[in-house]
């Protein structure tokens, strides 16, 4: 998705990773997670994302200066050094926990139940905050995309 | 052999990698947005995998409010997108330098 020109493009690409994190947290038995990861990145954030390609009419990138090839050179090389590093310090990952893929309660702690009962009970504080959080978001999102003139 | 913890720990840090070399390389506003997501997504993975690992809810728990700060900033950061298009008809962000002295 990174090596893509087209913006729409890389966007589908994204969505499908999306789509694959998915099934790999129904391998991990976060039931609720994947469901919300479909609805909340694939179905609002990505059509959040493709709507603002389409309205700023973005489908040809080519006036976009996009080689400057020492930069690109420099930025694939410095990934590539973070990635190793985090593997190199994934070697080191020992005891029994390397070797380990599930707790024997992972089953019941992604469940529709045990999220709710933690979240209203252990995280309610935080949980109300979040609302706030998305209350604020969606005032400042509207007051940026606004038009400038009738303020 | 099964697939363990280090296999889901080492696909979450590619998965980082790959949104940091987007981030680092492309010019395109969106794009480096969408890498952002990207690596936002590489720590929840992480995050449910040590979570199924040690049997405690609590790392589910942060990808759920991680998922929800994300949706805040996608709002606001695409918001912010259409808002600088409308002043500077670009979204590249090398000639986005009003912020800049």
């Amino acid at each position: 998705m990174v090596v893509q020109r087209n913006p729409v493009m890389s966007a589908i690409y994204l969505i499908a990773n999306f789509f694959s994190l998915a099934t790999l947290y129904l391998l991990l038995r976060a039931q609720l997670l994947a469901i919300l990861q479909i609805l909340v990145y694939a179905g609002a954030i990505m059509v959040l994302v493709i709507f603002v390609i389409m309205l700023l009419n973005l489908g040809d990138e080519h006036a976009l200066s996009e080689r400057v090839n020492f930069r690109i050179l420099i930025g694939v090389v410095l990934a590539f050094a973070f990635l190793m590093e985090m593997l190199f310090i994934l070697t080191g990952l020992g005891g029994d926990i390397a070797s380990r893929t599930m707790h024997p309660k992972a089953g019941e702690i992604g469940t529709v139940e045990s999220m709710g009962t933690a979240l209203f009970n252990t995280f309610l504080l935080p949980f109300e905050v979040t609302s706030l959080l998305l209350l604020t978001a969606i005032v400042g999102a509207v007051l940026l995309a606004r038009k400038q003139s009738d303020t | 052999m099964s697939v363990t913890l280090p296999y889901f720990l080492g696909l979450s840090a590619m998965l980082f990698s790959i949104g940091v070399a987007g981030v680092i390389t492309r010019r395109n506003a969106i794009v480096v947005f969408m890498c952002i997501e990207l690596m936002l997504n590489s720590v929840n993975l992480s995050l449910i995998a040590l979570s199924a690992a040690l049997g405690d809810i609590t790392g589910q728990v942060l990808v759920l409010f991680v998922m929800a700060v994300a949706a805040a900033e996608a709002a606001v950061g695409l918001a912010i997108v259409i808002a600088l298009y409308r002043n500077r008809r670009t979204v590249n962000i090398d000639e986005i330098n009003i912020l800049k002295w």
